[in-house]
């Protein structure tokens, strides 16, 4: 005979309430990326010079810096969620499937951090020599 | 928990006819894995390059974009692995924009009657592969001098 009461026994077993929050981000960057991928592109096309001096200037203005860093920080997140899910379900082992979620988000952080910190760093103390 | 080698599997995809629905569901994961790689480790190193002042960038050019008259056999060799590169991200670009698209359609319910889906599943792939030409022209007549 379990003596608790029946809120003690159900407490801790339901759901963490955090189910869709993996999926929801997943569309959210998704959409953000539509966005700053599209200007990226853009972009692209609209660069009138491919030397280098008026790319370093090109990339030092705020309007292209900021949506630039904007670009690097939603593609880093949303390649966490989307090769987290590829690890989740290909990669069966489980010290192997930590392994690979470490190296993930290695990966995926310090990728973001460099980029972020080369634009930054351009936008902030000016093209170099 | 131990493994069973021996238990039952399920039917993999190699006993199911192909179709565009299937085709573009794993076309997403692999254009989002090339993207996630080989595109964004290009793209840090042409921001990288551009950051790190004219000579850094002069060697960029020189093994992603093109070796000049004088470039050494691995610059050039470099010069194509690029290139295909180039085609493959560009290719996986469009294709995971166009079938991102339509998982956003999947998502809020519609689209999904058989007919539409598989349309919509088709028209990812035929609109990647016009986008990816309509660049590769692009490219070519501006930068590389071919046309």
């Amino acid at each position: 005979m379990d003596s608790r009461t029946n809120i003690g026994r159900v407490r801790g077993l339901g759901s963490a309430k955090h189910g869709g929050e993996h999926w929801l981000k997943q569309r959210l960057t998704a959409v953000g990326n539509v966005l700053l991928t599209t200007w990226f592109v853009l972009s692209l096309f609209m660069i009138p010079s491919f030397e280098h001096g008026a790319l370093a200037q090109w990339l030092a203005q705020p309007l292209v810096a900021v949506p630039m860093i904007l670009m690097i920080a939603n593609i880093f997140s949303h390649v966490k969620l989307g090769l987290q899910v590829l690890i989740e379900d290909y990669v069966h082992d489980e010290g192997l499937k930590f392994a690979s979620m470490t190296l993930l988000n290695f990966y995926v952080i310090a990728s973001a951090v460099f980029g972020i910190f080369v634009v930054a760093k351009l936008a902030f103390t000016g093209a170099p020599a | 928990m131990a493994k069973n080698p021996n238990r039952p599997l399920s039917p993999h995809l190699q006993v199911y006819r192909w179709s565009p629905q299937m085709a573009v569901s794993i076309f997403h994961r692999a254009t989002g894995f090339v993207l996630a790689t080989a595109g964004m480790m290009t793209l840090l190193w042409w921001l990288s390059a551009i950051g790190g002042g004219a000579e850094s960038y002069a060697t960029f050019v020189k093994y992603v974009v093109s070796a000049g008259t004088d470039g050494s056999a691995v610059q050039i060799a470099s010069n194509w692995f690029f290139r295909l590169v180039a085609l493959a991200v560009t290719f996986s670009f469009f294709q995971h924009l166009a079938s991102g698209l339509r998982h956003l359609v999947l998502d809020i319910g519609a689209g999904y009657e058989l007919k539409t889906n598989r349309t919509w599943a088709s028209v990812a792939f035929v609109a990647a592969f016009f986008a990816t030409a309509f660049v590769a022209l692009f490219v070519a007549s501006r930068f590389i001098g071919v046309l």
